[in-house]
């Protein structure tokens, strides 16, 4: 145990010292991209990896984020962190209210629920007024941060994005070795059990939800800021399944794995769009789910740890 | 104009009737998801894109090869029923004893290969297949003008889910289906061959959604997305429903289509999120699903 804590924090700091240098070498709109993904993904991967939940609605989370931040930002010239405050806080009430309903069903009941769920809330942000509709929320100011620091500065908007993904990822990690995410761990390993030890299983799933959806808010409203638009694409079930695809890609129940494979399918996409194969996205990206799990279910950061295992 | 109590009769009558054909389609591809269900255990998320390869299927038989209406309408959920054999078979087979929540990735990503397959060759503009000759028109009633080819629909879409009842409940290879979803290693320790009627029942439910699709060809325009829509309500109705039951599947089918047109016709505005709140309002009553066993 020791050891791997050792590793962790070793690994920990690499990856820190990569994101410091990361903006002089790339291009910061891709990074930021990269990191507001990976947020939502580490975000998913709490109640799919942590916790054996499969939801197939967390765009609505990502979404409701995002077109909170967006409606404030250009509407009451509120600073950046309250308006990223609000979005969280936004998609979390929402989550409290589409978890309580959610984890009355198990497995598969479970996905199709919140995949049902997110659909209400896309028709409804499809008609409500303030969302623009079709159009979405175009030229959302990124502001000054505190009222100070001038975020339309790639750059500095950059650390912005990294400090938030930062904390995200901290809570995450503290959540999951905390006695709560303990419980979680064992309520996905064997949920009767659970039970019959005197868990309210219900309400720690419900609070794990309520956890997951506030930082995928987090991610959305900071994806908001970052493109200075919020739209219907990120309330859509694509989106939703993009993420689950981002979390098997790079390794579901591991804390990297979702940062990963948020990096690789962004990157992917990113490439693809740019180039002549933009038309057959949608097929690569069936191909990549349909190959990880027939072939690589344990993903990227799995594999690499099984494989080290195994020789180490 | 007929008008009751200040409601228009032949604007209620109309929206009933579109309520009614969804609803057919409902019931066709909840029906289709509950017996894969009942026997494998899994979702299958490529319903959607079936019943969309159904529609495809018969547009393409039409405009390449002459295949009329009614040669498709036997060939169409035939060849797509194949596909699904062939799907099982390959994909599905081989991660069956893994976490079932592994085959819904495996055939959301299916579905979003066939989605992105058909929108790269034919773009997502949707295209008009005609109403065959013998079942164009329509008749006048008092109250409403019926086009004929929905009546069909109507007709034809309750004499099928009918029929597939009436085989699971009542005939013997019907009781091997239900002993299997019982009890799958007991039926193979009296000699049936579980794994071929596991193949057979996903291929069966995976043709009745290229049924549906035919059939919808006439009425709503072929396009790569007409699966996708339609299969997320019909998740919905399945959580409403509970999968535990085959006649129940049908009639919620059908009944959320009725209650659909109706919203339609009182409240337009909550027509197309009415049957995920009628969800919210079954998980918070009864959360196995109307027809659902108590988990």
């Amino acid at each position: 145990m020791n050891t791997s804590i050792f590793t962790h924090s070793k690994l920990n700091l690499v990856l820190l010292l990569l994101a410091l240098v990361a903006p002089f070498v790339l291009y910061p709109v891709f990074l930021m991209k990269v990191l507001c993904f990976a947020l939502f993904a580490c975000a998913f991967n709490l109640l799919l990896g942590f916790a054996g939940l499969l939801s197939f609605g967390h765009a609505v989370f990502l979404g409701t984020g995002g077109y909170v931040t967006g409606y404030l930002m250009i509407n009451t010239g509120i600073t950046p962190e309250l308006g990223i405050l609000a979005g969280t806080v936004a998609a979390g009430l929402i989550g409290a209210l589409y978890g309580k309903l959610a984890v009355r069903r198990e497995g598969i009941y479970f996905a199709m629920v919140t995949l049902a769920l997110a659909q209400l809330a896309f028709f409804f942000y499809l008609q409500a007024p303030f969302t623009g509709g079709e159009d979405g929320l175009q030229g959302v100011p990124r502001g000054h941060l505190f009222g100070v620091i001038d975020l339309s500065d790639n750059l500095q908007m950059y650390f912005f994005v990294l400090a938030i993904f930062l904390f995200g990822f901290w809570l995450i990690q503290r959540t999951v070795h905390s006695p709560f995410g303990q419980v979680l761990k064992a309520i996905r390993e064997n949920e009767p059990r659970a039970i019959s030890l005197g868990y309210n299983v219900n309400d720690y799933k419900w609070v794990a939800f309520i956890i997951s959806a506030a930082l995928a808010g987090l991610a959305g409203s900071t994806k908001t800021l970052v493109f200075q638009l919020a739209s219907l694409t990120d309330v859509h079930w694509h989106m939703s399944g993009e993420v689950v695809l981002m979390t098997l890609v790079g390794g579901m129940g591991t804390l990297f794995g979702p940062l990963v494979g948020a990096a690789a399918i962004v990157t992917i996409q990113n490439y693809l769009s740019g180039g002549e194969l933009g038309n057959y996205i949608h097929i690569i990206m069936g191909a990549i789910f349909v190959i990880c799990v027939l072939a690589f279910r344990n993903g990227i950061v799995g594999q690499f740890r099984k494989v080290l295992k195994q020789n180490f | 104009m007929a008008t009751f109590l200040g409601i228009n009769l032949f604007g209620l009558f109309g929206q009933l009737l579109v309520g009614l054909i969804n609803g057919s389609f409902y019931a066709l591809l909840s029906l289709g998801l509950a017996i894969i269900f009942g026997l494998l255990k899994i979702i299958n998320f490529a319903q959607g894109a079936m019943y969309m390869l159904g529609a495809f299927a018969a547009w393409m038989a039409l405009n390449y090869l002459g295949i009329n209406y009614w040669l498709a309408l036997i060939l169409v959920p035939l060849a797509v029923g194949a596909a699904g054999i062939l799907m099982e078979r390959l994909l599905i087979r081989p991660i069956a004893k893994e976490d079932h929540l592994y085959s819904l990735l495996l055939t959301f990503g299916i579905a979003l290969m066939l989605q992105g397959m058909f929108t790269h060759v034919f773009g997502s503009s949707g295209m008009a297949y005609a109403i065959p000759e013998a079942l164009q028109g329509g008749i006048k009633l008092p109250f409403m003008y019926l086009p004929t080819y929905r009546a069909w629909i109507v007709v034809a879409s309750i004499l099928v889910c009918g029929a597939t009842w009436w085989m699971i409940e009542k005939t013997r290879l019907g009781a091997y289906l239900r002993a299997g979803t019982e009890n799958a290693q007991l039926m193979q320790a009296f000699g049936i061959n579980v794994p071929l009627m596991v193949t057979l029942t996903f291929g069966f439910g995976v043709g009745l959604a290229g049924f549906a699709g035919v059939m919808a060809a006439p009425v709503y325009s072929v396009s790569p997305d007409m699966g996708s829509n339609l299969l997320i309500i019909v998740f919905a109705i399945v959580v409403i429903g509970g999968m535990g039951s085959i006649g129940g599947a049908i009639l919620t089918g059908l009944g959320m289509g009725i209650v659909e047109g109706l919203t339609k016709y009182f409240y337009p505005e909550a027509s197309s999120t009415v049957i995920f709140l009628v969800m919210v309002i079954v998980l918070l009553l009864k959360p196995a699903g109307l027809f659902g066993k108590e988990a």
